[in-house]
């Protein structure tokens, strides 16, 4: 039998042997942490703490700026020795908060008051979720209690819980899934609860079938809850190809998946939530894969937020002298890394350290107008057109060819026999439009 | 133990890793798949075969390298020119007139629009449509097959602007007879290829397999050559019932340079359609045109014509054929 899953789309090698069957682990607490106030989508959170300040695990080191907007918590008791400005993983200097880790503290986060679910409005749920600091930890770091509280005139009929994880090497999704099958339930739980949404699918990629198998076997009686094995393809986990998986529904061009009456959710932002009502306490830490063949160690670590890449890379290890790459995120939409000062974020899925010739530096030839990114491109655009336009900056044109349905999943790039950076080009022709926007408005 | 080392480092933008298939991969797998095609034309016509494919070649490299960018000669891009531009020739083509096909081929079919990629017409067919032109009898002398390996048939070693030097020993070509004189071609001859014709045009086995490989590798796109030969054998089963004086599917499929061109030349991805409904089109627009011109034509052969023409019309298919944008409407339904 075809398993659901969507059209075009490409198939690079997985590589997820290196990590999917190692036990997720603790990595001890690094000598230091640096919390940049800018690790979610929407506005950074406000400074709360000086240098000198004391902190305990768990404590907020920023505040949420309104709405879309959550705090970010210290993962370790220590003291503030620094506020300033710190690469961060995404290229950029932005606005950190430095912590000594305090060597001895036994790390045991202040008494909290443990809210219980059930009892709560949703209004009260969606709040604690933000207190919490939680985000997507599928990458994008959207806020998650944004996506608890819809807009009320977009009634949702399905939850959808994003278990696909199609990026190469990326296994934390795949081993939280296989793990805590019931912390993941539990967390499905209280979303439906708030949400009042009475079906929900977890789709998961046929590639994990001990993931599906746990979760089938945690599946609650009282629930409607479905475990859909997903067809294997990048970029499966895209949240409108995983939607057209689970429903058959196309979210229309250049809307929100809302529209169509559906809320998708990482699997490891539902545990995330989970652990929320389940201790009390926020999002300090997160599962990250180290991976690939340019690592010594590779493993599946819970790693406190602010651990800086060459700390975790240490513990993992170190590189391999072929290593020629880092990377945050999978390979397909990760970013390569030129600082290993940078830390792990909360949208941080894994650390990839590439070969030397894993990677793609090479010679550019002209387009042959093969017609490959056509077949890859999983939202039917024409990567080779667009490529040709942006090349001659005309930008116009390229909104023409439906330039804001790109989602720059890289899938044209990877297929191109003339290797032509086709997403980078139009993640560029994106940012001139925007810019030639702001700059009319 | 390394610890990391940051300057060692490179950084490049997503997406980090790539399929194995590159440019050159594919350019010299046609080459590649060439090489059998091209020993049928030297079983068949012996070293003259070799030494005419081999001067167009030259004369194609030659230009290349001198007016194309940096080391564009490794692409394999022109390689291939040159050597789809002999297999168009005859035999006994002198060779000056072979190499300078390939130069014209190169230099006016793809370097003066930009080079690889940017050209509108596939160079081969430039080259071969200018020979045409400049010398009509030298490029419809067929000379027969057979002999030993070594016969040297017609003026090969023609100087410029000399009178033949030998009186070829000449044959007509399938369509020729049929067309010219209205008689026909024994179809298993046709399909083994031991026909009087150009170089390429005789190993329609060979040209198939060459082409099935590549196809399966995914170095060929199948809807151009399956949509011509569905479309001609379509077009002339009719007209053949309509008129049985008329050639059947078969004898039209088998004979000329149908083979070579549905398989090698309007699959040449810079010049045919990026849709895959653009594909379709392109080659059932070939395959139209091939069975007009030969059959309402002044020529015996139309393949030549029929893709230059459909290659001036591929940005306009590729236009109509832009696939439905993921979650815009269906056409018809908005
Ligand atoms: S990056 Fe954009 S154009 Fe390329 S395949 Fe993905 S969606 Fe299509
Ligand atoms: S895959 Fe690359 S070479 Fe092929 S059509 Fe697209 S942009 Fe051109």
């Amino acid at each position: 039998m075809r398993s659901p899953g969507f059209r075009h789309g490409v198939h690079p090698p997985e590589a997820k042997e290196l990590t999917h069957r190692l036990p997720i682990r603790r990595m001890p607490y690094p000598d230091e942490i640096v919390l940049p106030l800018r690790q979610h989508a929407g506005k950074p959170a406000t400074l709360c703490v000086k240098v000198g300040d004391h902190v305990e695990r768990g404590d907020p080191v920023g505040l949420a700026d309104g709405w879309v907007s959550v705090p970010i918590h210290s993962s370790a008791a220590g003291v503030v020795t620094d506020i300033g400005m710190w690469p961060h993983p995404d290229g950029s200097m932005a606005t950190a908060v430095r912590i000594a880790v305090d060597r001895y503290a036994a790390q045991v986060p202040r008494p909290r008051m443990v809210p219980h679910w059930e009892g709560l409005s949703t209004e009260e749920v969606v709040r604690a979720v933000q207190e919490a600091g939680v985000v997507g930890l599928g990458g994008a770091a959207f806020p998650t209690h944004v996506k608890l509280a819809p807009p009320a005139e977009f009634p949702v009929h399905t939850l959808i819980i994003n278990g696909a994880e199609c990026e190469p090497y990326l296994t934390s999704d795949h081993r939280t899934m296989a793990e805590y099958p019931a912390r993941v339930m539990f967390g499905i739980r209280v979303m439906m609860h708030t949400m009042q949404v009475t079906r929900c699918v977890v789709g998961v990629e046929r590639n994990k079938p001990d993931a599906i198998e746990a979760l089938r076997g945690a599946l609650p009686t009282d629930l409607d809850i479905t475990i859909l094995p997903l067809t294997v393809k990048y970029p499966q986990g895209a949240e409108k190809m995983l939607i057209q998986a689970v429903t058959g529904v196309e979210v229309p061009s250049g809307k929100l998946p809302v529209t169509v009456g559906v809320v998708v959710q990482n699997v490891g932002s539902v545990a995330a939530i989970a652990e929320v009502f389940e201790t009390g306490l926020p999002l300090i830490e997160r599962i990250v894969t180290v991976s690939g063949h340019g690592l010594l160690k590779p493993a599946n670590l819970i790693v406190p937020v602010g651990t800086k890449l060459k700390d975790l890379l240490a513990y993992c290890g170190g590189l391999t002298p072929e290593a020629a790459e880092v990377i945050i995120g999978g390979p397909m939409m990760g970013q390569a890394q030129a600082n290993l000062e940078a830390p792990v974020l909360k949208g941080t899925t894994g650390v990839v350290v590439l070969q030397r010739n894993d990677t793609r530096l090479e010679k550019v030839y002209p387009c042959i107008h093969c017609g490959r990114c056509l077949d890859a491109c999983p939202v039917f655009l024409n990567p080779s057109l667009l490529g040709d336009l942006a090349r001659v900056n005309r930008y116009d044109d390229m909104t023409d060819a439906h330039l804001s349905d790109c989602m720059l999943c890289g899938s044209c790039s990877y297929v191109c026999p003339s290797n032509i950076p086709l997403s980078q080009l139009f993640q560029a022709s994106k940012v001139a439009l925007r810019r030639a926007a702001a700059g009319a408005a | 133990m390394s610890a990391p080392r940051p300057s060692g480092l490179v950084i490049t933008a997503s997406p980090h890793v790539r399929s194995q298939d590159s440019t050159p991969v594919i350019m010299w797998n046609v080459v590649g798949t060439l090489v059998p095609v091209i020993a049928a034309a030297a079983w068949f016509f012996g070293i003259s075969a070799l030494l005419v494919i081999g001067s167009a070649a030259i004369g194609a490299l030659i230009t290349e390298r001198v007016f194309g960018r940096g080391d564009s000669l490794a692409d394999g891009s022109a390689v291939i020119t040159g050597l789809l531009l002999g297999l168009t020739l005859p035999a006994g083509m002198p060779l000056w007139m072979a190499a300078l096909g390939g130069a014209f081929g190169i230099g006016f079919g793809k370097i003066v629009w930009g080079g690889l990629g940017q050209n509108v017409f596939n160079p081969a067919l430039v080259g071969r449509a200018f020979l045409q032109a400049a010398f009509p009898v030298a490029i419809t002398t067929w000379p027969t097959g057979g002999g030993s390996f070594w016969t040297l048939r017609g003026d090969l070693f023609a100087l410029p602007f000399m009178h033949p030097v030998t009186d070829a020993i000449t044959a007509a070509t399938p369509l020729g007879l049929l067309k010219f004189e209205g008689q026909g071609t024994d179809l298993t001859r046709l399909v083994i290829g031991n026909t009087g014709g150009s170089l390429g045009e005789t190993a329609a086995v060979i040209i198939l397999a060459c082409g099935a490989y590549l196809a399966f590798r995914g170095y060929l796109n199948w809807r151009i050559p399956i949509s011509i030969f569905l479309t001609v054998a379509a077009l002339s089963t009719v007209i053949h019932l309509v008129d049985a004086q008329r050639p059947d599917a078969l004898f039209m499929l088998f004979s000329g340079g149908l083979m070579l061109g549905a398989v090698y030349m309007a699959t040449d991805m810079v010049t045919s359609p990026v849709t895959n409904r653009g594909r379709w089109v392109f080659g059932a627009g070939v395959g139209v045109l091939v069975v007009v011109i030969r059959l309402w034509g002044g020529l015996p052969e139309g393949v030549m014509y029929a893709i230059l023409f459909m290659n001036a019309l591929v940005p306009f298919i590729n236009r109509a054929t832009q696939p439905r944008v993921f979650g815009s409407a269906r056409k018809g339904a908005a």
